[in-house]
């Protein structure tokens, strides 16, 4: 397939990028932080080694956490309404069926999956508007852990404490596990970083 | 009993812990950068005076006005049926179970700041005010959390009593194994903050807190100061041994 014609317009809009980038830092500080506060009182057999954590210690780690949180929610609002307001999410992210789903899982894992800029294929679509949920389930039991007295209505709806603690730690591991598969395949599709960083032409659809 | 060392290993812990990270960020020097010691390297674990350190500090303290703006007094902690008590509490400190100090002769517990009466209380004089029983849940600040019963005097009674300032911002606690802890007025006159003298039905045992200690399951476990000494009245922010390293001062739950 040849390399399509420009359509004139950018692969991700300027705010799209501003806001994946700031997004993108503050999960990394959220996540390294926690790992930080995870290590005080582990709830699955292993920590993580103090010096990829943030802050080394649980003071620390928390004091991290509850900065970095403010720029999360802040990024996490803007992108939402962006995302509603603009069609972004209607456009871009919501899930096709799911016979394209299968067709295009079996083409990525035999490599054979085309991927043209500004367009999102079914697995894309997928994991982003899967982590986007991920990350709103992250920070809703993130708060409900934060405040189990303030916001008990909303540790009531995760099933209560320790329960809610155990969910913040599984969408934790569903973010690093989609970080993983999300670098792999920029590493395999190279000018996709630089869309996200620079005014690249988007090319035309499939 | 035998004899105390002059210095325990926990009341240099912090110490020691600084001097071993001062160790890693050399070995991480000899063995090139990694993220940790880098991040030691700018001072971002609130124990140096790096602007990053001091950016934290200020979030910390932001932190705290929306935990206070967040609180109210009307909102009551879930209570748990005899049930779902744990079984086996687990012991926390900040030093070992076998340093737990027994409680001193002719111990009374000792009232400052902006009160009326400032006559020492005695545990017999404590037991005859008005007693609350509650089940709730301990929530550490380390993640985990322990369900268990405590009862004892309501700390708004027990203000009242003293003649306190109502309108003061803090209530200080200092405690005779070493450790201090303070907290805002309206989480001390929240109704199930209470000065517990028993702990599952039982009159409280050193490890537990003996004679009386604080239970203000409002907040995280380490602000429910444990062996009391002393209790003061304040506008100025005492701050406690935690929360002088870096811990959230407010930490409401």
């Amino acid at each position: 397939m040849g390399r399509s014609r420009g359509t004139g317009r950018p692969t991700h809009p300027l705010p799209i990028r501003i806001m994946h980038w700031v997004g993108a830092s503050a999960i990394i500080c959220m996540i390294l932080s926690g790992w930080a506060i995870y290590n005080a009182s582990p709830s699955l057999p292993f920590t993580f080694p103090r010096w990829i954590t943030l802050g080394g210690w649980l003071g620390a780690g928390i004091a991290w956490h509850i900065s970095a949180m403010w720029v999360l929610f802040a990024d996490g609002l803007a992108y939402l309404a962006y995302g509603f307001l603009s069609g972004h999410f209607r456009r871009d992210l919501r899930p096709v069926g799911p016979r394209a789903l299968l067709h295009d899982i079996g083409a990525a894992l035999t490599f054979r999956l085309d991927h043209q800029l500004g367009h999102y294929n079914a697995v894309q679509r997928l994991l982003y508007s899967g982590v986007i949920l991920v990350i709103c389930l992250a920070v809703l039991t993130g708060l409900s852990i934060w405040k189990p007295v303030q916001l008990g209505w909303l540790t009531g709806v995760f099933g209560g404490y320790p329960v809610a603690r155990g969910i913040h730690l599984a969408m934790m591991l569903c973010i690093v596990g989609f970080l993983a598969l999300h670098l792999a395949l920029v590493a395999l599709f190279p000018r996709t970083l630089v869309s996200m960083i620079a005014p690249i032409e988007a090319e035309e659809g499939p | 009993m035998s004899a105390d060392p002059a210095v325990s290993r926990a009341e240099i812990a912090r110490e020691l812990a600084r001097l071993s990270r001062r160790g890693l960020l050399r070995q991480g020097l000899r063995q090139g950068l990694t993220l940790g010691s880098l991040g030691l390297l700018t001072g971002c674990d609130l124990s140096t005076h790096s602007g990053i350190d001091a950016a934290l500090w200020t979030m910390l303290r932001f932190n705290d006005r929306v935990q206070g703006a967040l609180f109210s007094k009307r909102r009551l902690v879930e209570t748990y049926p005899a049930s779902a008590i744990t079984k086996s509490f687990r012991f926390n400190a900040y030093y070992a179970v076998w340093q737990v100090r027994p409680v001193p002769d002719n111990w009374r517990l000792a009232v400052a700041g902006r009160v009326a009466d400032r006559t020492p209380w005695s545990l017999a004089r404590l037991r005859a005010l008005p007693q609350e029983a509650q089940i709730t849940r301990h929530i550490c600040i380390e993640g985990w959390s322990q369900i268990g019963q405590w009862s004892g005097v309501p700390l708004h009674i027990f203000l009242r009593h003293i003649g306190a300032d109502l309108r003061a911002r803090y209530v200080a606690f200092t405690c005779f194994d070493g450790y201090s802890t303070s907290i805002d007025m309206a989480s001390a006159l929240h109704p199930q903050t209470i000065l517990a003298l028993d702990f599952d039905w039982q009159p409280l045992t050193p490890e537990w807190g003996a004679p009386v200690r604080l239970r203000i399951p409002v907040k995280l476990g380490f602000k429910s100061a444990k062996n009391l000494q002393s209790i003061e009245v304040t506008n100025r922010n005492p701050g406690g041994y935690w929360e002088n390293q870096g811990y959230n001062w407010f930490s409401g739950v």
